[in-house]
């Protein structure tokens, strides 16, 4: 395989080699894979895309297994991509998700991909939104994200997620106290898993009781891609206008067995209908595409500062200046910067 | 860009196929892998020869190690070969056997596309330099 004309050709139809290929490039972030998730993006924006986030050991993976298992019963196709942590001494990564899918083995049209997080942080790798991508144009009805083993501030899962399920397991009160302010906030649908051991029911309990403490609060919000990280004034809390919060529900689980998997697809499908009810699920890709666009602006112009700085002869002189008291960094900042905003200035479209 | 890096991460299926048990082997490779900086799918137990080419297939993996204790290399391993093939996957993917096989039955898995053979008293060292070494360029 070698253009990546051919890949795109033979992921759109349907070959599932080509579809691992694409994910691969993404991953590697080899040359030429931006133009590979360009080409793709046309062919994108059907699947439902479900985040599941929880502590390690929650089971994720064992719900997500049945849940896939749920969906192939009624003939939808599926995706699942499953983030385990890599080695910050080796890089390497033991990606052991898979081993839970036993519901789905032999059927190809479960796509199950594991992704080492790379060191990034988050929860997710930096490829999983594009390889999403990847399983969307080839056609996956339902896509399923699984994250790492998620502490309290593992919330980049909703720059990613239509809907976020988080699974809380049984007796994690002091937990649930703990973890308020991070990854509880970013929950559509509430798990209870591992619902059939003691102090489940005081857990469903306590999510109840901090839900409504939340919407008792005047400024309380709702999950969106442009809520996290982004202070910007378009995603604040007061221009709901009351139409867009909703009380996130919490089910009870036991992914080991299959109880309660049928009323967790339940609110899963509640909250999409909700999505479309409200406009959201559009207002939310608005999000999503806007920090998207961020993100790669701010790489890419960093990249451009780094290669004009390397063409100067790189930091170290600027850096003697400075020291030496002749200039100070804000001097040059605008030294470096000042052509390349002329440039730009120039260039401009009116 | 400066964003796009020119070393693969190499991946690696460590499979455990058929009706044995013995999994110590592949949990140490896998271990070592890992600590050799490789991506490392790890298959569990008791897997049929079509759930480990879905893994190799999905997960676009550069290795496939295969580990068996139990003397079914013969008929397992050219399994897993076909179902390579069939998904055109088997020609840029490393297959390699470690376990125990008898001096008289390596000439056939090599000639059905096997890599090479670790068998009892492979350093590790040795087969992490040699998959370094001979992962495929794609």
């Amino acid at each position: 395989m070698s253009g990546h004309e051919s890949l795109v050709d033979e992921l759109l139809a349907g070959k599932h080699r080509a579809l691992a290929r694409v994910i691969t490039r993404i991953e590697d972030r080899s040359p030429g894979y931006r133009e590979l998730v360009s080409e793709l993006h046309g062919h994108t924006g059907q699947a439902e895309v479900i985040g599941v986030t929880g502590s390690p050991g929650a089971g994720k993976s064992t719900l997500v297994d049945k849940v896939a298992k749920r969906y192939r019963e009624r003939g939808e196709t599926v995706g699942v991509v499953a983030i385990d942590p890599a080695s910050p001494f080796s890089g390497g990564a033991v990606l052991g998700d898979r081993i839970r899918m036993a519901s789905n083995v032999g059927d190809m049209d479960v796509f199950f991909r594991s992704m080492s997080a790379r060191g990034s942080l988050g929860g997710l790798s930096t490829a999983t939104t594009d390889a999403v991508k990847a399983l969307d144009a080839f056609g996956k009805d339902k896509i399923i994200v699984e994250t790492v083993g998620a502490g309290q501030n593992e919330v980049e899962i909703v720059k990613t997620a239509d809907t976020v399920a988080v699974l809380v397991p049984p007796a994690s009160g002091d937990d649930v106290q703990m973890l308020k302010a991070g990854i509880l906030e970013i929950a559509d649908v509430f798990v209870v898993n591992k619902a059939d051991l003691d102090g489940a029911d005081r857990t469903v309990k306590e999510l109840r009781e901090m839900v409504h403490m939340r919407d008792a609060s005047p400024l309380s919000g709702h999950h969106g891609a442009g809520d996290v990280d982004q202070g910007q004034a378009d995603t604040g809390a007061g221009n709901d206008g009351g139409g867009t919060a909703r009380e996130p529900p919490i089910v009870e689980t036991v992914a080991r067995t299959g109880d309660g998997v049928e009323g967790f697809l339940e609110a899963l499908a509640d909250h999409s209908r909700w999505l479309d009810r409200t406009g959201e699920r559009e207002t939310q890709a608005r999000k999503r595409y806007a920090a998207e666009i961020r993100t790669l602006l701010r790489e890419d112009g960093a990249a451009l500062v780094e290669a004009e700085l390397e063409a100067r002869g790189g930091l170290d002189a600027y850096v003697d200046a400075v020291a030496a008291r002749e200039t100070d960094p804000y001097r040059v900042a605008e030294e470096v910067l000042a052509p390349l905003a002329d440039c730009v200035r120039d260039e401009r479209p009116d | 860009m400066s964003a796009e890096q020119d070393r693969r991460t190499i991946r690696c299926l460590v499979a455990k196929v058929g009706l044995d048990g013995h999994d110590r082997g592949a949990h140490v490779i896998a271990r070592a892998f890992r600590d050799a900086g490789f991506e490392v799918i790890y298959s569990g137990l008791h897997k049929a020869p079509e759930e480990v080419v879905q893994a190799a297939v999905q997960e676009d993996v550069d290795v496939v190690g295969i580990s068996i204790l139990s003397g079914a290399h013969d008929t397992l391993v050219p399994k897993i070969i076909d179902g390579l093939e069939e998904y055109e996957a088997a020609e840029d993917t490393l297959v390699l056997v470690g376990g125990i096989v008898p001096e008289e039955d390596r000439e056939e898995l090599y000639d059905l596309g096997v890599a090479e053979i670790f068998g009892p008293g492979a350093s590790m060292a040795e087969t992490i330099e040699y998959v370094r070494e001979n992962a495929p360029d794609r």
